[in-house]
C-alpha cells in the first residue's frame, strides 16, 4: 500500500486529482489488455481441440482442450526442433560476432586521438543516411559475397549497425577513464589487450544492451531466411521463417518435412492449432524473458538517441 | 588537428581493431551503394562471373527502368501508400506516445505505472510475422475471434481479408500499437530527466497541473521530439514489409492500400523477377530518403539553429 506523506511534500501536494488518476489508470488498463489478450488468445487456440475450432472457431472458451499441436510438434521435432536448434545457433553466434564487431569499433571510435577517427566516425555516419537498397544489397549477397543458401546469409548481414556502435562509443567515452587506458599503455600493453583484458571485463552493462538488442533480432529475423534460403534448403530454415512458409499454406509443412520424415500421413495433422502452437514456441522465450531485460534496453535506447 | 602527426603504433593497433568492422562495412554497405547504379542498366548476370562485373558489363539503358515502370499504375500506388501511411505514423507516433508517457509519468503509483510500461513495450519484441499470426486469429474470415462478435450483435460475417476499406484503420492501428511501447520509453526517460525544481518553482507561482504540462515538460521534451520527427521523416519513404506484407497476408484485393514501396520492390524482385523495375524503386527510395533526411534537418535547424540531427 502507498504511504501517505506526512509532512505533505510538494510532489504529493502537485498530484492529478484522483478522478483523473483513476481514467488514466483505466485508459493504461485496456492498453495494457489489448497487448496482452492476443497472445494469451494464441496460446488458448494451441490447446484448443481441432475439433472444437472446426465447431465454434477460434474461441477463448474452447469447446474441448488438446495438447494434440504440441505432441505433433514433438513428432515433428527433426524439422522444427531443427528449426528451433537453427533460430538458436545463429542467435547466439550473430550476438556474439555482432558484440565483437560493434564494440571494436565502438572503442576504437572512443579513443580520441586517434587518427583515423574523423574518417571512421564518417564511414560509420554515412549507411545512416543513405544505403544502397534492397536489390542491390540482394545482388551483392547472392552474386557477389555468394552467401545465399548459407548460414552466413542469416548471421552477416545483421550483425552491425551504426546505432550499436554510436551507443557502445559513448558508454566507452562515459564508463572508462583515459587513465586507465593510459596506465595499461605505461605497462607496455598493446591496444589489443587493453581491449580484450580491460575495456570488455568493464564494460559488460553496455555489451549486455547491445547482445539483447543482437539477439531479439536475430531471433526476430524472417527476412533475411526468405531472401537468402530457397525452399530445396528447408534444412536451414529458422523458426520465425516456419511461420512465414506455412502462414498461406500448412501443406508446407509436410512438404518440407518429408524431407527429414518418412511416412507421415497428411491426414493426422491438427492443422489449426499446429501453427499456433508454433507461435507460442517462437513467442514464448521472448515473453517470458524481455521484463528481466527491459531495463537494458531502456538505458541503450536513452544512450543512443542522445544527439551523437 | 595536427594532420602531419605520424602513424604511430597506438593508431595501427586500434586500425587493426577496427578492421573486420570496417570490411563489414564496405562489403554490406558501400558496395550496395555502389550497386544502386543497377537501376541504370539492363541488368544480366553473366555466367562465370560476379555481380559487379556483370553489372559494369551490362548494357546502359539511361532511365528505360524508371520511365517503364511510372507506365505502370504500381508505381504511384506504391509512392502515394508509403508517404501518406509515413505521414500519419509520423503524427500519432509522436502524439500518443508522447501523451501516454506525461500521463503514465502522472499516476499516483509508481509500481503501476512500472507494470502498465512493461506491458506496452511487449509487443516492440514480437516479429511482424507473430503479430500477423494474432490479426489472423482475430480476422478470419470463418474462425476469427471478429466475426464471431459481428455474428453475436446480429450482423453479417466480414470477409476482413478481402475488403481493403478497412485496412488502412487495421494497418495504422497495429503500427502505433507495436511502437508506442518504445516512444513512451523514449519520452518517458527524457520526462525523468527534467529537473523537479522546475515543478517546484510552478508551483509557488500557482501554476496547474496542465499549466506545469503545456509550460514546463512539453518545452523540455521537444529536443526529443524533434530527434524522433527528423528520424520518421528520413524513413518517410520506407515502410514496414512485414507491416504491410506479411500482416495482409499479401492478399490480392488488398494490394491498392497495402502495396508500398518496400513491398513492390520485393515482389518486383524475388516474385517477378524484374531487376529493372525493383532497382529503378529502390534507386528512388534511396535517393529520395537521403534527400528528405537532409531537409528536414535543414528546415528544422533553420528554425532552431540548437535542434537537428546532423
Amino acid at each position: 500500500m502507498k504511504k501517505h506523506h506526512p509532512t505533505g511534500g510538494v510532489e504529493y501536494y502537485n498530484r492529478i486529482s484522483q478522478p483523473v488518476n483513476i481514467l488514466f489508470n483505466l485508459i493504461f488498463t485496456v492498453i495494457a489488455l489489448s497487448c496482452i489478450i492476443p497472445v494469451l488468445f494464441v496460446v488458448i487456440i494451441s490447446i484448443s481441440s481441432n475439433e472444437s475450432i472446426r465447431q465454434i472457431g477460434y474461441s477463448f472458451f474452447p469447446k474441448e482442450w488438446s495438447i494434440s499441436a504440441y505432441s505433433y510438434i514433438w513428432k515433428m521435432r527433426s524439422y522444427i526442433g531443427r528449426a528451433f536448434l537453427v533460430s538458436i545457433g545463429v542467435t547466439t553466434v550473430g550476438t556474439l560476432l555482432g558484440l565483437f564487431m560493434n564494440s571494436t569499433m565502438g572503442y576504437v571510435l572512443s579513443r580520441r586521438n586517434y587518427k583515423l577517427r574523423n574518417f571512421f566516425t564518417i564511414l560509420i555516419f554515412i549507411p545512416m543516411l543513405f544505403s544502397g537498397g534492397l536489390v542491390s544489397s540482394y545482388l551483392v549477397n547472392t552474386q557477389f559475397l555468394r552467401i545465399g543458401n548459407t548460414y552466413w546469409a542469416l548471421i552477416l548481414p545483421l550483425c552491425v549497425s551504426s546505432f550499436y556502435i554510436i551507443v557502445l562509443r559513448t558508454f566507452f567515452q562515459t564508463t572508462i577513464h583515459d587513465s586507465i587506458i593510459e596506465s595499461a599503455k605505461m605497462d607496455g600493453a598493446s591496444q589489443l589487450l587493453i581491449y580484450f583484458k580491460i575495456v570488455l571485463p568493464i564494460s559488460l552493462p553496455g555489451l549486455a544492451t547491445i547482445g539483447l538488442f543482437l539477439s531479439f533480432a536475430y531471433w526476430n529475423d524472417w527476412f533475411t531466411p526468405m531472401l537468402y534460403i530457397q525452399s530445396d534448403h528447408a534444412h536451414m530454415y529458422t523458426l520465425q521463417y516456419i511461420l512465414v512458409d506455412i502462414e498461406q499454406n500448412i501443406q508446407n509443412l509436410i512438404r518440407n518435412a518429408q524431407y527429414m520424415m518418412a511416412g507421415e500421413s497428411l491426414a493426422n495433422i491438427p492443422s489449426e492449432t499446429v501453427r499456433m502452437a508454433i507461435v507460442v514456441v517462437v513467442v514464448l522465450p521472448i515473453t517470458m524473458s524481455y521484463p528481466f531485460f527491459q531495463k537494458y534496453f531502456i538505458s541503450g535506447l536513452t544512450i543512443g538517441s542522445v544527439k551523437g | 588537428m595536427a594532420k602531419k602527426r605520424r602513424f604511430t603504433k597506438d593508431d595501427m593497433e586500434l586500425t587493426l581493431l577496427a578492421l573486420p568492422t570496417v570490411v563489414w562495412y564496405i562489403l554490406f554497405t558501400y558496395l550496395p551503394m555502389f550497386g544502386i547504379i543497377v537501376a541504370f542498366k539492363r541488368y544480366r548476370p553473366l555466367p562465370d562471373s560476379n555481380f559487379l562485373v556483370s553489372l559494369i558489363k551490362s548494357q546502359p539503358v539511361g532511365i528505360d527502368n524508371f520511365k517503364f515502370l511510372f507506365a505502370t499504375p504500381d508505381a504511384w500506388i506504391m509512392f502515394r501508400n508509403t508517404v501518406l501511411y509515413n505521414c500519419v505514423f509520423i503524427i500519432l507516433g509522436i502524439v500518443i506516445p508522447v501523451t501516454l508517457a506525461i500521463m503514465l509519468s502522472n499516476l499516483h503509483s509508481k509500481r503501476l505505472a512500472k507494470g502498465y510500461q512493461t506491458i506496452i513495450f511487449l509487443p516492440y519484441f514480437l516479429s511482424w510475422v507473430v503479430v500477423s499470426y494474432f490479426v489472423f486469429s482475430f480476422l478470419s474470415a470463418d474462425k476469427g475471434m471478429a466475426n464471431q462478435i459481428m455474428n453475436m450483435l446480429g450482423k453479417e460475417s466480414v470477409q476482413w481479408y478481402m475488403e481493403k476499406k478497412y485496412w488502412p484503420y487495421i494497418l495504422i492501428f497495429l503500427n502505433l500499437w507495436k511502437g508506442m511501447g518504445y516512444g513512451m520509453v523514449v519520452y518517458l526517460a527524457s520526462i525523468s530527466g527534467i529537473d523537479k525544481m522546475l515543478y517546484e518553482a510552478a508551483i509557488i507561482d500557482g501554476a496547474s497541473r496542465w499549466q506545469q504540462v503545456k509550460y514546463i515538460t512539453l518545452p523540455m521534451l521537444k529536443n526529443m521530439i524533434i530527434i524522433m520527427f527528423i528520424l520518421s521523416v528520413g524513413r518517410i519513404f520506407s515502410s514496414d514489409f512485414g507491416l504491410f506484407y506479411q500482416v495482409p497476408r499479401n492478399s490480392g484485393p488488398l494490394v491498392d492500400v497495402t502495396q508500398t514501396i518496400d513491398v513492390y520492390v520485393y515482389k518486383a524482385l524475388m516474385g517477378m523477377n524484374n531487376i529493372g523495375f525493383s532497382s529503378a524503386a529502390a534507386f528512388l527510395q534511396s535517393v529520395l530518403g537521403f534527400i528528405t533526411i537532409l531537409t528536414a534537418n535543414f528546415i528544422v535547424k533553420k528554425i532552431d539553429p540548437e535542434s537537428g540531427l546532423l
